[in-house]
């Protein structure tokens, strides 16, 4: 790719290809692809997430040989795999655990991206395809969702469908195009599983162009200095493709031990209860990844001008996600790496914690004191990406940053023999 | 110019401090409705737990002697009474079987032919075109009580839910449905109940407004010392009695207590009927992810040792 490709054809036959499809070149300079040495574990959940997007498929692949999207048998359907489908208990509770795992990885490899700026110039491309991979992993998994056709499947389809109603003149025909009619029922889980399947390959698809984005200017790195010299990187394989592969092992060990010993902690008990479109739950929740934007959601509670609190609600959900986007734009620093941003570092920290308040907060029930809780939750969320990002640009005067990746490296080498030294006549 | 760190320091530590203050009330303002579940220490708990069997059978005949009289059972087949796991698998017939019967088939276990002949199912229709009655095959799935919602609706007010996913289908599980069925009380004096419904601890609910009207003052609260009873009121009323129940294992107290934690435990199993065998597969996994995983490390360790 964007790195003088080594690969030098060893037979006949690669030399033949390598003339018509240089598809083994690609895959070697692929692997050999000059990394930053200093990546610390931060760094491994791209390929944690290249993993479960491949575990999600598989699963879904085959529960989708065994499974009935019909109002009638789907919820029959689902007990059918976990009672009498070979292994098909282990493949749903893959499949359903799967999608939460792959939300820890995204969200922490989103937060390991606001921290070391990887956002910024010349990565803003790829930040936005991995915010495009965002929205579309949750049109999948909130569709997933609906699938087994339990309580919390139907309610939440029908609560968040109907928020697109709140969108002024159009609202009405998305609802009941997303519908298939004139509520949440047959057509509306037959399109729900149909884009369920089909999203996923749009996901690899993006995943591609993502991984390309980041081949051109290579990855960002702790210490936010680009790349200076040669000195500076370590071919991906296999100084990489160890490191990920330690990660990914330990992160499957979480993951097993969710599949194998606690498999329905993460999901809700009353989508074990067939859904029956004549009794509400007593709180409709969505899976956990969602309730910070839940949480946003419905924080609005009050009309502002024109906009009724409804639509000022979706608009902020909405919002939350669009502001994304543009982030790249709105933190102009210049200096990538928070490590060297003492200010800037502190109200990240605070946004993470804000993050998990809105996560708990849209657990609880739409009442005092939550909404006020979430009010001000929500204007953190705002004001960080809006106000604080963008004054802090200018504003903030940054540490001295190393001159580059490899002195970096040394000086905590050197760092860590001194205290190890300065220990030593203690003992 | 150096004034301004500092000055964003500030700012920025002082945004700290009441988010964490926020946080504070907000744990103290939860609180629930209903009584806490008793934790039942359960065989099939742990990461080694497995189901007592012969619990899960007395559970069973707590269900098909009281329970399967309003509730139905529609994603349990007889046949799964006999597959590895449930409680009437056996590895070998017992001695004097033919040997061309395999009992670990659950098609061919003699328990579980006897228990499908019992029961009798609505099959057809026949060459003339009627629905005709015949004795229960381990294939056929357990019959519902009533045929329809609405005669379940008349007898009963509600339709009983279907029991199959119960265990998995209330938070507190197998405690809760344990909790529920011992925990039937006398309402305080003080609160009116509806005929046909009865009051339970645990059973959601909110009797803030079933107060007889004496008890309240001027504004509609409770009076002095009085507070509203956690839980509520449902449809079912206290299903089990002591000794309502016969158990072939006399050393096997017939008491209500009993039946309710045998018929939890059996109902634990109709929903997750291969607990077992996904928690074997699960220590051979972690296992070898384990192992793998230091062999990952060590070499990553070796490698990374030459970068400098
Ligand atoms: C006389 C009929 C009847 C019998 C016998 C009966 N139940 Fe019920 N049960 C009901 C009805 C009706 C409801 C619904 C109550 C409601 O929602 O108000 C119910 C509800 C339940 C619930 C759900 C409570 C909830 O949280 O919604 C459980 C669990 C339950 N029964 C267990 C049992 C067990 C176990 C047995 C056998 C020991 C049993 N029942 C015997 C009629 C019965
Ligand atoms: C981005 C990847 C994916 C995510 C995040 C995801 C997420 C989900 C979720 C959350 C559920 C509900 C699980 C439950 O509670 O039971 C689900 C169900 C389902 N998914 Fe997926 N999925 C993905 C990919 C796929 C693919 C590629 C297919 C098919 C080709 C598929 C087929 C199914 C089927 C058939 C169900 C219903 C069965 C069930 O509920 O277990 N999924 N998915």
């Amino acid at each position: 790719m964007s790195h003088p490709s080594t690969y030098v054809p060893g037979s006949a036959f690669e030399r033949f290809l390598d003339k018509r499809l240089p598809i083994i070149r690609m895959g070697a300079d692929f692997m050999d692809f000059p990394t930053p040495k200093n990546l610390n574990y931060w760094y491994t959940f791209g390929g944690i997430l290249s993993l479960f997007l491949v575990i999600q498929i598989a699963t879904g692949v085959v529960l989708a040989m065994h499974y009935t999207p019909h109002v009638d048998f789907a919820f029959w359907s689902v007990e059918h795999i976990m009672r009498d489908v070979n292994y098909g208990d282990l493949l749903r509770y893959t499949h359903s655990n799967g999608a939460s795992m792959f939300f820890i990885a995204v969200y922490l490899h989103m937060f390991r991206g606001l921290y070391y700026g990887s956002f910024k110039e010349p990565r803003e491309v790829l930040w936005i395809l991995g915010v495009i991979i965002f929205v579309l992993m949750m049109a999948t998994a909130f569709m997933g969702y609906v699938l087994p056709w339990g309580q919390m499947s139907y309610w939440g389809a029908t609560v968040i469908t109907s928020l697109f109603s709140a969108i002024p003149v159009v609202g009405d025909s998305i609802k009941t195009l997303l519908w298939g009619g004139f509520s949440v029922d047959n057509p509306t889980l037959n399109r729900f599983f149909a884009l369920h399947f089909l999203l996923p390959f749009a996901i690899a698809g993006m995943v591609v162009l993502h991984i390309w984005a980041l081949h051109v200017p290579g990855n960002t790195n702790p210490t936010g200095v680009e790349i200076k010299s040669k000195k500076d990187t370590i071919p991906f394989h296999p100084y990489y493709t160890v490191k990920d592969g330690f990660a990914i092992i330990l992160f499957l060990i979480m993951f097993a031990v969710f599949v194998f010993y606690m498999p329905n902690v993460l999901g809700h008990a009353d989508n074990y209860i067939e859904a029956n479109p004549m009794v509400t739950p007593a709180h409709i929740v969505p899976e956990w990844y969602f309730l910070p934007f839940y949480a946003m959601l419905r924080a609005v509670t009050f009309d502002i001008f024109f906009i009724d609190a409804k639509l000022g609600g979706v608009l902020v959900m909405f919002g939350s996600i669009l502001l994304l986007f543009v982030l790249p734009w709105l933190d102009r620093s210049k200096v990538r790496s928070m490590r060297y941003r003492p200010a800037a570092k502190i109200f990240f920290i605070v946004f993470v914690f804000n993050a998990l308040w809105l996560g708990w907060l849209g657990g609880k029930p739409a009442e005092q004191p939550f909404i006020w809780q979430a009010q001000i939750a929500t204007a953190y969320y705002f004001i960080y990406f809006l106000i604080i990002l963008p004054l802090l640009s200018v504003l903030e005067t940054p540490k001295e940053l190393p001159k580059s990746i490899s002195e970096a490296v040394l000086a905590k080498k050197k760092k860590q023999v001194e205290q190890a030294s300065a220990a030593q006549p203690a003992e | 110019m150096m004034m301004k760190k500092p000055l964003i320091m500030k700012l920025a530590l002082a945004l700290l401090l009441p988010v964490s203050l926020l946080a504070m009330p907000a744990a103290l303002a939860a609180g629930g409705g209903t009584k806490k579940v008793k934790d039942i220490e359960w065989s099939f708990e742990g990461p080694f737990g497995e189901y007592d069997k012969a619990a899960v059978q007395r559970g069973f005949q707590v269900y098909k002697q009281v329970c399967a009289s309003c509730h139905s059972l529609k994603f349990v087949a007889f046949r799964h009474l006999g597959q590895e796991g449930g409680p009437f698998y056996v590895k070998k017939c017992p001695a004097g079987f033919p040997d061309n019967i395999d009992c670990s088939n659950p098609m061919e276990n003699p328990a579980v032919k006897a228990i499908a002949a019992e029961y009798e199912i609505t099959d057809g229709p026949d060459d003339s075109g009627d629905m005709f009655k015949r004795p229960g095959i381990p294939a056929d799935y357990f019959p519902s009580p009533y045929p329809n919602d609405k005669i379940a609706i008349m007898a009963n007010g509600v339709v009983p839910p279907d029991l199959s996913l119960m265990a998995k289908a209330r938070s507190g599980g197998p405690d809760y449905i344990y909790s529920l069925l011992t925990g039937y009380e006398e309402v305080a004096d003080y609160v009116q109940l509806d005929p046909g419904v009865y009051y339970n601890p645990y059973f959601p609910g909110d009797l803030s407004s079933a107060i007889k009207p004496e008890f309240l003052d001027e504004e509609g609260h409770l009076k002095d010392g009085l507070h509203v009873p956690l839980g509520g009121v449902l449809k079912m009323k206290a299903p089990l009695m002591d000794n309502m129940i016969e158990y072939a294992d006399e050393t096997i107290p017939a008491t209500v207590d009993q039946y309710a934690r045998d018929v939890a435990e059996f109902l634990m199993w109709t929903a997750e009927p291969r607990l077992e065998s996904r928690k074997e597969t699960g220590l051979i996994v972690l296992i070898y992810l384990i192992i793998f995983g230091g062999i990952v490390y060590a070499s990553y360790r070796q490698l990374w040792s030459k970068v400098d």
